[in-house]
């Protein structure tokens, strides 16, 4: 990286705020795999929608289990649901609009009106079909997520990218005599790269929002491991008399979304040398 | 004379337009020896950098390029871009106008000057960089080993200009052609980049061609100039013979409309009267009729063909301005 990267992005004040969400969110997972206050699937009738406490610091939900604990477990499910669907979807769409950008022409057209049918398309559907053929589960969550993350990604790769082509430093790349795949992955990608990573954090935040709703809808994580979607259609049954069980897994959604878009946001300020003091 | 370095017949190109194809050029030929410095001149949107851009290759998409184009004793239309590549940035290579968009802002500018040397020498690491070190003081930017890391929005116009003379001169190219190269830098700087071309020409032994608009500037730093108007050459010869004569009527309006420094003080900027033609439509003749005081109805059949007031230099005109004095 350059030169004084690390202080810089110590200074960007949003960045510092997303990564320590960022970080909260990989803390839970990772804790999770270590310790949680109880064993996460533990029910426990008795003591069902009792207030937080010394033993239960967020209390249980309507079958007794440790609301901590479910969070710190559905904390896995979402982030391996937005790595995989954001992952896969990234690569895939990015190599295709980069691909129609480069050659134009007939590879162009084939590829953005792919992009178009799958659009044309609704997810949902798409995710329902899956879960036909597949059975629901995480895997199938993160696939319709990830297959509808693709023309996403390859559309707004393909335009950033005839942006760049029409620059000049890329017509002086040419006459250096630098071939499509050389110019694609030197000057091209670099150049279009914060576009794509803000894309891909507010992709991310959307995975998890997919996740929780498919889960909520039934298609995503299966009974009984907890998912944060889950736990909020869960809730909803007991909106009236337990309202305060919605907002946990609410909240904990909304803080990995800010935090994801926050540290999107900062990461395209802090890659563009322009912003940078470097050494003169 | 020994085969020429660059050998253009005919070159016609072509572009789709609203209203079907429109030909942009429409014949030029000419040759250029090795060593040779050229001036091409004329107005915006004349084809003079669309001539620079069919010799690099480089035609917009949809283009079509009839005639010849040979470049060392090769034909070079039609090759495959693989070949182009080869000869792109080695043997032909292009400073551009705009030094502010034509270097890539993310990377630093020794990884840039040295791009050519990694393509076309296979070039890496500490060679690569020395290299480029050494490139950046042949084009005397100051303090070039500290800037090696530099990016190009810490440079001025100036240099930056010298970055991208660098980069085209990495690999030693027989023809560089410099497409306006000083239009977009201020008067003292367009100066010293144009000293610097000259010097490094000489040294090289590389041909020039020099794509301006700019007779004063052409006249100073290059052996013969071609005069281009509506995508044909309309004059050519030794810069001296052609400057002295002024024999084609547009040359001549093109040097009667350059601004003078210590003009009486409420003289009119002279202008030539009329305006650029669309190129969808211009006829077979001369392009210049539709604007030239000398101009009659024999002018618009057909191109009319060269005369030779003197040795080399050549006129397309039916009724050229006489020698003055």
């Amino acid at each position: 990286m350059r030169p004084g990267f690390a202080r810089r992005a110590l200074r960007h004040r949003s960045f510092v705020a997303g990564a320590a969400l960022v970080t909260l969110l990989l803390g839970a997972a990772a804790l999770s795999w270590l310790w949680t206050p109880w064993p996460a699937t533990e029910i426990d009738v008795p003591r069902k929608l009792a207030p937080p406490s010394a033993a239960h610091w967020l209390g249980t939900d309507g079958l007794g289990r440790d609301i901590v604990s479910l969070l710190l477990v559905g904390a896995r499910g979402s982030l391996a649901v937005g790595l995989a669907a954001v992952g896969g979807g990234a690569l895939a769409g990015i190599a295709l609009g980069l691909l129609a950008a480069a050659r134009r022409g007939v590879v162009d057209e084939l590829v953005m009106r792919s992009a178009d049918f799958a659009f044309a398309f609704p997810a949902l559907l798409t995710a329902i079909m899956l879960t036909a053929v597949r059975g629901p589960g995480l895997a199938t969550a993160a696939l319709a997520i990830g297959l509808f993350n693709v023309p996403v990604f390859a559309r707004i790769t393909r335009a950033s990218a005839r942006g760049v082509w029409s620059r000049d430093f890329v017509l002086a790349a040419r006459a250096c005599g630098q071939g499509r795949l050389a110019i694609t992955l030197e000057h091209v990608l670099p150049n279009i790269a914060p576009v794509l990573i803000v894309q891909a954090t507010t992709q991310f935040a959307l995975a998890i929002l997919a996740e929780a709703a498919l889960s909520y809808l039934g298609l995503g994580t299966q009974p009984p491991t907890p998912s944060w979607g889950r736990m909020l259609n869960e809730a909803q049954t007991l909106m009236f008399q337990a309202p305060w069980l919605a907002w946990w897994p609410g909240l904990a959604i909304a803080l990995s979304v800010l935090g994801l878009n926050l540290v999107g946001d900062g990461l395209r300020d802090l890659l563009d040398p322009r912003l940078a003091r470097g050494p003169r | 004379m020994n085969a020429p370095l660059l050998d253009l017949r005919d070159l016609r190109v072509t572009l789709p337009g609203a209203r079907g194809e429109v030909a942009l050029l429409r014949g030029v030929s000419f040759t250029l020896h090795a060593g040779e410095t050229v001036g091409l001149i004329g107005e915006s949107g004349c084809g003079k950098s669309l001539t620079a851009l069919a010799l690099m290759g480089l035609l917009p998409p949809g283009a079509r390029a009839d005639g010849s184009l040979r470049f060392e004793g090769r034909e070079r239309l039609g090759q495959d871009e693989a070949a182009w590549c080869a000869l792109r940035g080695d043997r032909v290579a292009m400073v551009f106008q705009e030094p502010m968009t034509a270097l890539n802002p993310l990377h630093p500018i020794g990884r840039q000057v040295a791009e050519p040397l990694r393509i076309h020498r296979g070039l890496s690491g500490v060679a690569a960089r020395s290299e480029a070190l050494r490139l950046l003081d042949r084009v005397q930017l100051p303090n070039a080993a500290q800037r090696l890391d530099a990016y190009p929005h810490q440079l001025s116009g100036g240099q930056r200009q010298r970055v991208g003379i660098a980069m085209a001169l990495a690999c030693g190219p027989d023809l560089l052609i410099a497409d306006e190269p000083t239009t977009a830098l201020d008067v003292s700087t367009q100066r010293e980049i144009l000293e610097l071309i000259d010097g490094l020409v000489r040294d090289s032994g590389m041909a020039l061609l020099l794509i301006s608009h700019d007779l004063g500037l052409m006249a100073r730093h290059v052996g013969r100039v071609m005069v281009m108007y509506g995508g044909r050459l309309v004059e050519s010869g030794p810069t001296a013979a052609v400057f002295e004569r002024l024999a084609h009527p547009y040359t001549r309006a093109l040097a009667g409309a350059r601004p003078r420094l210590g003009a009486t003080r409420g003289t009119r900027l002279a202008t030539i009267p009329g305006r650029v033609p669309d190129a969808a439509e211009l006829g077979p003749g001369c392009p210049f009729a539709g604007r030239c005081p000398r101009a009659g109805d024999d002018c618009l059949p057909a191109m009319p063909p060269a005369v030779e007031p003197g040795p080399g230099h050549a006129v397309h005109c039916l009724r050229p301005h006489p020698p003055t004095g």
